[in-house]
């Protein structure tokens, strides 16, 4: 038996007439990349959204770790270790860097009803962020607000601070999103360190990124979970091609 | 960390709160007692700015119902000396207690909501205060109710005579400076400053910023009640009016003057508030009409407010070094 971090159950979501997610089975194996693919409108981050506890789905079940986390909170899910990065960059625009990532990391350190230290004097929190700052090759940029970074480093903060959350697993929505070649060939390469250190649960775009990264490929058309294999198995099969490869690649 | 200011701005604000300390003095020395009355009524005030900063400034509550906390400070020194109860501590304990429960109803229902609808309810809740108090026959209803002595604490700390009166509110005045420069740069106030800019992402690592907004409203609330204890206690008089919803606004603009989500802004900005609207009425009854137009431009050109013109001297001396 292989042991499964996330394990999802007949899930759906529908909006009206819209069936955004259509009794969705999805197993990620501990310490693994998997991948979801599809076209645009497939409910990827409808997917994601319910993954994290954002929206909530009409029926199913989410096991984290053993147990069910249907009911948690978007901000309970976060503290028992599913850490979320978003597709359109979602960051504190006036803080800096290192603010941010030092966030992340305080909501990993029991309750913040804690009035009186200044958070700048924190040095075990400082230390903490900017290690995952490193992580991402952004440990020289700490002190820039991070709403004067490129897009592509906001990204890797992104990353950064799903990081520092210390998480089981990390659910990311396409973090190469609106990257140019060299920044993207970069945040594979910091995907690729974390292999087998963390279980990620990638959503991507980019098929020569999801190809190089990804240990296990589900495809998502219409809200429905139609291939789930291994990246050379799902390169050769027929369906997929004709539903989604063959859309991007014509 | 040393006690020498380090900039233009931090200068201003050191000189300004010497001015302040010495303001009876200064003031005698003038043979102008009116200055200290209108100094006093601007520090209270100040209290109730620095206490609407926190919410709306540092954390993108905008509450136009502030001044209900002044009304209920004051009504908690007013109805106990109504029945001779002039004991200080119990004004203090009442206030800070009836404050913070209403605030912890309140905000948690007024916090379901964002932006506009949160504007809305909150001044609704402060016009149900409003017409509470307005409906107390006993206290005297809209004719309000004159407070004959001043809140009692033991010999030291005294609040008779007007010089006395105005160390307790100049003290109270920096407490709350004090208080609010260490929350805001604690967790607490991190998570505060994120939910205002982006509360989905402060969910997502983990926050439930419900709780921590709603606490931060709680404080705001409370110091709030403070400045309604001080003012019942200065002015000797109490109505429903300090409730009125046109009274949070004008909180809100003072804010707005000083420069939102700064330490020292809602100081300077309410007395310069106060100086502006004593120094208009006593040029021309229309002064509203020529405060009403400096507010706009204020507003339309002045971002940041006066903490913000300061500050800009200070980022143009960092480019001369």
């Amino acid at each position: 038996m292989t042991e499964h971090l996330l394990q999802v159950s007949s899930l759906n979501k529908h909006f009206g007439g819209i069936y955004a997610t259509d009794d969705v089975n999805l197993a990620v194996e501990q310490g693994k990349i998997h991948a979801i693919i599809g076209p645009n409108g497939a409910g990827k981050t409808t997917l994601l959204a319910q993954l994290s506890g954002q929206i909530k789905p009409d029926s199913g079940d989410i096991e984290f770790g053993g147990k069910s986390i249907i009911h948690y909170s978007m901000a309970r899910r976060a503290r028992e270790g599913l850490a979320r990065s978003f597709q359109i960059t979602s960051v504190v625009m006036p803080m800096t860097l290192l603010q941010n990532v030092m966030l992340a990391v305080q909501g990993t350190g029991g309750h913040s009803f804690r009035f009186w230290a200044p958070v700048s004097d924190d040095r075990e929190m400082r230390d903490a962020a900017m290690a995952s700052l490193a992580e991402v090759g952004l440990d020289d940029r700490a002190d820039r607000v991070a709403a004067n970074v490129s897009h592509g480093e906001q990204r890797q903060l992104e990353v950064a601070m799903a990081l520092a959350m210390k998480p089981r697993m990390l659910l990311l929505d396409e973090p190469m999103a609106g990257m140019g070649k060299e920044e993207g060939a970069m945040m594979v390469e910091i995907l690729n360190r974390l292999r087998g250190d963390k279980t990620i649960l990638l959503v991507e775009h980019d098929m020569d990124a999801v190809f190089s990264l990804a240990d296990k490929l589900s495809v998502l058309v219409d809200g429905h979970i139609i291939a789930t294999d291994t990246v050379e198995a799902i390169r050769n099969n027929l369906e997929v091609q004709r539903a989604y490869l063959g859309d991007s690649h014509a | 960390m040393g006690m020498v200011p380090r900039s233009v701005s931090a200068w201003c604000y050191a000189a300004l709160l010497a001015v302040l300390a010495l303001a009876p003095f200064l003031f005698e020395w003038m043979e102008q007692p009116f200055y200290l009355d209108l100094l006093s009524r601007g520090l209270i005030l100040a209290i109730a700015v620095i206490s609407l900063n926190l919410i709306l400034g540092y954390g993108g509550m905008v509450s136009l119902g502030h001044a209900a906390y002044i009304g209920i400070g004051a009504y908690c020194v007013g109805i106990p000396a109504y029945y001779d109860l002039y004991n200080g501590w119990l004004h203090l304990a009442l206030a800070l207690g009836v404050s913070g429960l209403f605030a912890l109803v309140t905000g948690a229902v007024s916090l379901r909501t964002k932006g506009v609808y949160f504007i809305m309810i909150t001044m609704a809740f402060s016009q149900m205060v409003y017409f509470i108090f307005l409906s107390l026959e006993e206290y005297g209803a809209d004719d309000g109710l004159v407070i004959y002595a001043r809140s009692e604490f033991p010999e030291w700390m005294s609040m008779d005579g007007a010089t006395s009166l105005y160390y307790w509110i100049f003290i109270l005045m920096l407490l709350s400076l004090f208080l609010i420069n260490r929350l805001v740069h604690a967790r607490f106030g991190r998570v505060i400053v994120g939910s205002k800019f982006n509360e989905p992402r402060m969910q997502a690592l983990g926050f439930d910023t419900y709780r921590y907004r709603l606490a931060c409203y709680v404080i705001s609330a409370m110091l709030c009640s403070l400045a309604g204890m001080l003012l019942g206690n200065f002015a000797g008089f109490i109505s429903p009016d300090m409730i009125s919803w046109a009274r949070s606004g004008e909180l809100i603009f003072m804010v707005i003057i000083g420069g939102v989500a700064s330490i020292f802004g809602p100081l300077i900005g309410t007395l310069a508030f106060v100086v502006l609207e004593e120094g208009l009425s006593a040029i021309t009854v229309y002064w509203h009409l020529i405060f009403g137009i400096m507010l706009v431009a204020l507003v339309l050109f002045g971002k940041g407010g006066i903490h913000g013109w300061l500050s800009m001297l200070d980022r143009k001396r960092v480019e001369h070094d």
